[in-house]
């Protein structure tokens, strides 16, 4: 490897930038640097996070008993509208591959930056542009979007909310993903260092390139769609509308043509990163290699092909029901390939349980439950009885945030000396993820029994027999509220008061690794070299002489 | 890494061909909006269909110059119309035997 650990003129990116400003908030919102844009990224999402979870806190609250607790019918559905457009298009979507792909895509083949970092600049700002669309939308007269984050038709034609609004945000958000990805496809076909093939590419490169290409063919569906609504909504087309002589179901494919491969972009660029970590603390290459890769791009085609299984119940053909439901079982197995690979490579290996390994772990455990629970929906008879209710709450909610969610924090935590320098409190971070652990079960597992047992999604209200289950759920969301707060408070005092760290506290050997923490501006001192798979971990000794 | 020398070698398309492609937009839309008023029952949506890819095989592949350019775009555009093809085929599942 080549001398990748001391930058020319020993400056941080922190202190040398793109701008002329040297410092204040324009050397940051105009740099071109995509370090900066990834923390940009963070900061951003961070806060949508945040009131995201409060809206959350707050909805459990009103679920605490039946009837009213602390707020109106029309209140609530506003909040789990908002929560749901929060969620997905402000956080999880653009979350792992807009904060640690723009960080680490570039530091992990071996380049200065991304292909085209000023095309990166305005896809933060278009991000920024599409949240504040979002924002306007509740403030206006009309009110706040009351149709579930899925803005089903007709309900969404007729509603008198600012349904256009909110959804031209979701449209603009679109184009934001769309130019990230096409940066990263086009970085990773032409920036990689000498040296580095195909199969030489961190799995977290090619998860995120698979993520890319969902992000560009996929998302223009939504867009359509979402001008589509707003055609009918102000010109009254028919084109959704029975009563105008549309046909909502086509709404719903569409929507779910975009929506569902949406789902694999929240999830795969996760997926990376645990095969990042996995190897790292258990000290042994990657098992099974070229399936993880290829398992990748095979989660992102099949993942096309299987949106219909959200519409069992909708009306739509039995014979499109049939070939759906056996798609979903397919879309499994590249799925089940990486979770057995990701134990295969810990036998054996010498396992060091990390703040950043455990979270994988629960990730392991959350995400095969969230998993498994899919089969069950997948299937056409078991989600006749279980479509809209709580039991779809938990999946999505074991696969998104126990899954993308606990990844989110797994990569924080991984990469968090590299990005800022310093060292969080380890004590800390292990309380805080066995915390989180047992207040995600606490919080969402009843759900399972609950939607089993009947109960519908998106109520305000529910029967008598329901209340105990509701109430731990609630008591959960508090205990979830205190794990996020020690999760994310060690987080943020150890950017500003953590001990300083090495360039490789954890002993990794992928191309970040090789250069000093926090890195330069252009990352490396010279571009380095690639002579190594990206986990073998023999090279080690050589790296402790750079 | 790819070396992509041969960039630099413009492909310069004669006006003729462009305007001609344009008159064979033309007619093919007219073609469609003929056929629209003709009742072919099942196969009015297969014909639309049919024309309608014919003319954005002539827009890619002349006016946004793919025919011309480095063979792994066209890899990537059939990926994006493969994919395409396979969700129309898919909903079609739907729509033919609801």
């Amino acid at each position: 490897m080549a001398n990748g650990t001391i930058a020319a003129n020993g400056k941080t990116f922190y202190e040398e930038g793109t701008t002329k400003a040297k410092t204040g908030l324009t050397a940051w919102i105009f740099s071109t640097d995509h370090k900066r844009i990834g923390l940009m990224y963070l900061s951003a999402i961070s806060i949508f996070f945040s009131a995201a979870v409060i809206i959350a806190l707050l909805m459990r609250l009103e679920l605490i008993a039946p009837g009213k607790t602390i707020m109106e019918p029309q209140t609530y559905n506003s909040l789990f509208t908002l929560h749901g457009v929060i969620m997905i298009f402000l956080f999880i979507i653009p979350g792992i591959p807009a904060v640690f792909g723009n960080f680490f895509l570039p530091l992990q083949i071996g380049a200065k930056d991304v292909s085209f970092p000023r095309l990166n600049l305005l896809s933060f700002w278009i991000y920024i542009i599409g949240a504040f669309l979002v924002l306007l939308s509740l403030a206006l007269p009309g009110g706040p979007i009351d149709t579930g984050w899925t803005f089903y038709i007709p309900y969404s034609v007729r509603s008198g909310t600012n349904i256009s609004l909110a959804i031209f945000a979701a449209f603009v958000l679109g184009f934001s993903s769309i130019l990230t990805g096409l940066n990263f496809i086009t970085t990773v076909h032409r920036l990689r260092a000498p040296g580095m093939s195909w199969f030489k590419m961190p799995l977290f490169v090619w998860a995120t390139y698979a993520t890319a290409w969902i992000q560009i063919i996929a998302t223009p569906v939504i867009g359509i769609t979402i001008l589509l609504v707003i055609i009918e909504r102000f010109f009254g087309v028919g084109i959704f509308d029975p009563a105008l002589g549309g046909d909502p179901i086509l709404y719903q494919h569409l929507f779910w043509i975009y929506s569902h491969p949406a789902v694999y972009i929240m999830i795969l660029p996760a997926m990376g990163v645990v095969s990042e970590i996995i190897p790292t603390f258990a000290r042994r290459t990657i098992f099974g290699y070229r399936a993880i890769a290829m398992s990748s791009l095979a989660i992102a085609f099949v993942g096309y092909l299987v949106w219909a299984h959200h519409m069992f119940t909708s009306g739509i053909s039995d014979a499109a029901r049939i070939i759906f439901s056996l798609l979903t079982f397919i879309v499994a197995l590249p799925s089940g390939v990486k979770v057995f690979n990701w134990v295969a490579t810990m036998y054996k290996g010498s396992i060091d349980p990390k703040p950043p390994f455990l979270w994988v772990m629960s990730f392991i455990v959350l995400f095969s439950i969230g998993g498994l629970t899919g089969l069950v929906l997948g299937s056409l008879a078991t989600d006749i009885h279980l479509h809209d209710t709580y039991f779809v709450v938990a999946h999505f909610h074991y696969v998104m945030f126990g899954g993308t969610g606990t990844i989110f924090f797994a990569a924080l935590y991984y990469w968090f000396p590299k990005m800022f320098g310093r060292l969080y409190n380890t004590k800390l971070a292990n309380i805080g993820v066995a915390l989180f652990f047992i207040a995600f079960n606490l919080l969402y597992f009843p759900k399972f029994i609950l939607g089993y047992m009947g109960m519908p999604r998106r109520y305000y209200d529910y029967l008598s027999e329901f209340t105990s289950l509701q109430l731990i759920s609630t008591i959960g969301s508090w205990v979830m509220a205190i794990a996020l707060i020690i999760v994310i408070g060690n987080i943020v005092h150890g950017i500003f008061r953590g001990p300083k760290s090495t360039s490789n506290p954890w002993g990794g050997v992928t191309l970040e690794w090789h250069t000093s923490s926090p890195p330069p501006l252009e990352n490396f001192h010279e571009i380095p070299t690639v002579t190594h798979e990206p986990y073998d971990f023999s090279q080690l000794e050589e790296m402790k002489n750079e | 890494m790819d070396n992509h020398q041969e960039h630099d070698k413009q492909h310069i398309t004669p006006y003729s061909l462009y305007v001609l492609i344009w008159v064979a937009l033309i007619s093919l839309t007219s073609i469609t909006v003929t056929v629209a008023g003709i009742s072919l029952g099942n196969y009015t949506l297969a014909v639309a269909l049919f024309i309608a890819a014919v003319k954005s095989a002539l827009v890619i592949n002349i006016f946004m110059h793919i025919k011309f350019d480095q063979p792994i775009f066209k890899v990537f555009l059939l990926l994006s119309a493969l994919t395409l093809l396979v969700i129309f085929i898919l909903t079609f599942f739907d729509f033919t035997y609801r």
